[in-house]
């Protein structure tokens, strides 16, 4: 008994000092003057050939920057997409000259709009798991940053739940 | 003499650019039409036959008299299509034994890479009573037909591309009628309402 209490609170001891040395607790990321905050996969369906990615950037700098790609272990590319409804008609375009941000603003990659798509993933990434992207700035160079798979934009790695409704 | 003359001219100026932008007018709202009519009165409830995830051919005769709901989609869309499928599936698991008065199809728009294989290995991460439905490019065409709604190859770089479709979940009323469109903007209580009156009308 006094076995398994000790081994609980080595666990658990180990798994907050792992949270606490990780930058997964605030989940935000900072390259030259570019914040990053909250990197999220959409949780996919199986064998998906694609995969949506979030995030906030925000230029805390002078000048304009713009996020032009980014590049991943987990899939065969990573290409910038805006989204739109014109009409009922669902229609998806990739950015060409990537995502500007502009001096003093931020920038919501977030469902329904622009976002990421890692294209032909190379394995099915699990609600929660958590993986590598370097994301590239016209400006502020390259950044590795962790991408946390989740169901939808509210749902937090390991809280959320099934009847949990998806923010529209 | 010279301002009859002016006068004639200006006439047919005014003739020409009238006949331009009916002509012009005439093609974008040709264009727009399969949206618009998807969200106004879209005739739906044509003839369709498509081959389901698990091999079986599924028709509008087929479905008679069960209400239905259609969504068109295909598998290389990274946000609407699978948020849609996520989110039928949570209002299906609560609506309860009302889910299984229903069908729910999901027509890929984009049947050349959509193979029944690929649909199926889909379709396990949804509730189980969703069906995938392809059908050659002629089936795909009749079926977008039957319902009004529009879908387009739209090529990008290299040999890639993208479809636009219309985003919309259908609903079809047991006797055949349009039943309207559950938009999966509008609050969750709303769609599950939508839900229970079409099974319960």
């Amino acid at each position: 008994m006094l076995q398994t209490f000790r081994f609980a609170a080595i666990v658990g001891l180990t798994v907050s000092a792992s949270m606490l040395s990780l930058p997964a607790a605030s989940h935000d990321f900072s390259v030259g003057d570019i914040e990053i905050g909250h990197p999220w996969a959409r949780l996919a369906p199986a064998s998906a050939p694609v995969v949506g990615g979030y995030l906030t950037l925000t230029n805390t700098g002078a000048q304009s920057d713009t996020l032009i790609g980014g590049t991943t272990a987990a899939a065969e590319r990573v290409e910038i997409h805006e989204m739109r409804i014109e009409d009922g008609v669902a229609r998806m375009r990739p950015l060409r000259d990537g995502q500007e941000i502009w001096p003093g603003t931020s920038v919501e990659l977030e469902p329904g709009g622009t976002h990421l798509m890692f294209v032909n993933p190379v394995r099915a990434l699990s609600e929660g798991e958590r993986f590598e992207v370097t994301l590239a700035f016209a400006q502020a160079g390259d950044v590795t940053v962790e991408f946390v798979v989740q169901k939808g934009p509210g749902d937090e790695a390991g809280q959320g739940t099934e009847h949990e409704g998806h923010a529209p | 003499m010279n301002f009859v003359k002016l006068f004639r001219i200006s006439v047919w100026a005014a003739i020409a650019v009238l006949a331009g932008f009916l002509v012009v007018s005439t093609q974008l709202s040709d264009q727009r039409q399969p949206a618009e009519a998807a969200i106004g009165a879209p005739r739906v409830g044509g003839p369709f036959s498509l081959v389901s995830h698990k091999g079986e051919r599924i028709d509008n005769r087929s479905l008679a008299g069960r209400p239905y709901i259609v969504f068109f989609g295909f598998t290389h869309c990274p946000e609407i299509c699978p948020t849609t499928l996520f989110e039928l599936t949570d209002l299906m698991a609560e609506l309860g034994p009302d889910a299984d008065k229903f069908e729910v199809l999901f027509i890929t728009v984009d049947p050349e890479r959509d193979t029944q294989e690929m649909l199926a290995s889909y379709m396990t991460s949804f509730d189980s009573r969703i069906t995938a439905l392809r059908g050659s490019a002629e089936e795909t065409e009749a079926a977008l037909k039957a319902f009004s709604a529009y879908a387009a190859k739209v090529p990008l770089e290299g040999s890639q591309y993208t479809m636009d479709h219309t985003a919309g979940v259908f609903l079809i009323r047991g006797g055949g009628s349009f039943g309207g469109i559950l938009d999966m903007h509008e609050p969750r209580e709303t769609r599950l309402e939508k839900l229970r009156r079409l099974v319960s009308a």
